[in-house]
């Protein structure tokens, strides 16, 4: 492993890194997406939060997420190395040492917790400290190498964001903002076991137990067709406990029929079809995710506004 | 860096110190900033939730 045996890479580790290496650590693109779902949370959340205090919530969601994506390095480094996906992370690729990572880690997460808390209430910011914790320590440390179930366990910490969101606007847990919760709950094994169904040689180059080289690819098929069609009846929860009306009913219902029907298609696919068939799945289930949280807060936004002018 | 004296404390060559003091300026530029902005958002954050009320108190 390149970890640090060419001295122009040992000078570089000397130098404590560039910004760019750290902006890395925070995995900016996972960030985006709980940025997302966190903005989402707090708009459909009942009550309001002064628009200065709503944007700094959801910069503490976004920087505790990043600290969760630092510690997560900090502790991966070694099987970053080996796998072509994550390679060139700034710690395996020599830019940062693991200790560098932990702190810069651990003081966001101190940082945002704090901040979210005097900013919003306490218990949000508890949530969001269980959430890093969850990401960092029960996920990271422990299922990730240990189970070929770490993505169905490890998803929930990606799908407490609406939650934290939630909570800091309304300062606890309600039925739909754990209707929320479920749907990146149930979103996340299809989209990784999709994504592990054409890298597997990857993980398991890493060691890393994921379902499609532990239990096969026909188990990993099914497996995702079940949670695809569990995923699509979900989605339509937030009718039902009557956080949305309509206007989130339309684009739900395309969406999980789609997200269902590549899900079949993935299912049925003969072999040599199979990697492009998880692909599109992949692909498509990051659209889903985004039109489905874009069509919950368009939903009760256009409720709250015909509700002002009547 | 190859300690040239051994014996003597290891020294950083010009250019070595040059390099690293380099490296460090947009860290530090960065860091200014986000310093910069967590303390503005300190005191935003304490107009909005104490708003004309943080005058009121006793002294």
């Amino acid at each position: 492993m390149a970890l640090v045996d060419d001295n122009l890479t040992a000078a570089h580790v000397a130098m404590g890194g560039e910004v760019g290496d750290f902006v890395a650590l925070l995995k900016p693109r996972v960030m985006s997406l709980v940025v997302f779902t966190a903005a989402a949370g707090m708009f459909v959340a009942p009550g309001s939060l002064h628009p200065l205090v709503a944007a700094i919530a959801i910069l503490c969601i976004a920087v505790g997420a990043g600290a969760s994506g630092a510690l997560n390095m900090w502790y991966d480094a070694d099987i970053d190395a080996i796998m072509s996906r994550t390679r060139n992370r700034p710690i395996p690729a020599g830019h940062l040492d693991r200790q560098t990572a932990l702190m810069f880690g651990l003081v966001l997460a101190v940082f945002s917790v704090a901040f979210l808390g005097l900013a919003t209430n306490w218990f949000a910011a508890g949530f969001l400290a269980f959430t890093i914790f969850f990401y960092a320590v029960i996920y990271t440390m422990w299922l990730k190498r240990a189970t070929p179930q770490n993505i169905v366990i490890g998803g929930a910490a990606g799908a407490f964001p609406p939650m934290v969101g939630w909570a800091a606007v309304t300062g606890n847990i309600s039925l739909d903002s754990i209707v929320l919760f479920l749907i990146i709950f149930l979103w996340t094994p299809p989209h990784f076991w999709a994504l592990a169904l054409y890298k597997q040689s990857d993980y398991a180059a890493a060691g890393i137990p994921m379902m499609p080289n532990v239990a096969g690819e026909r188990s990993t098929r099914n497996q995702i067709l079940a949670y695809s069609l569990v995923l699509s009846v979900s989605a339509l929860l937030p009718l039902v406990t009557g956080l949305t009306g309509w206007v989130y009913a339309v684009p739900a219902i395309a969406l999980s029929a789609t997200f269902s029907g590549l899900a079949v298609q993935l299912w049925r696919a003969p072999a040599d079809r199979m990697k492009h068939k998880a692909r599109e799945l992949f692909t498509f289930s990051l659209l889903y995710l985004f039109g489905i949280f874009l069509a919950l807060a368009a939903d009760v936004g256009i409720a709250r506004w015909l509700e002002m002018i009547s | 860096m190859n300690n040239p004296n051994p014996g003597e404390p290891e020294m950083l060559s010009k250019e070595e110190s040059a390099k690293i003091e380099k490296s460090r300026r947009p860290r530090s530029i960065v860091l200014a900033i986000v310093l910069g902005a967590l303390a503005l958002m300190f005191y935003a954050l304490t107009i909005v939730k104490m708003g004309p009320a943080i005058f009121n108190r006793p002294m």
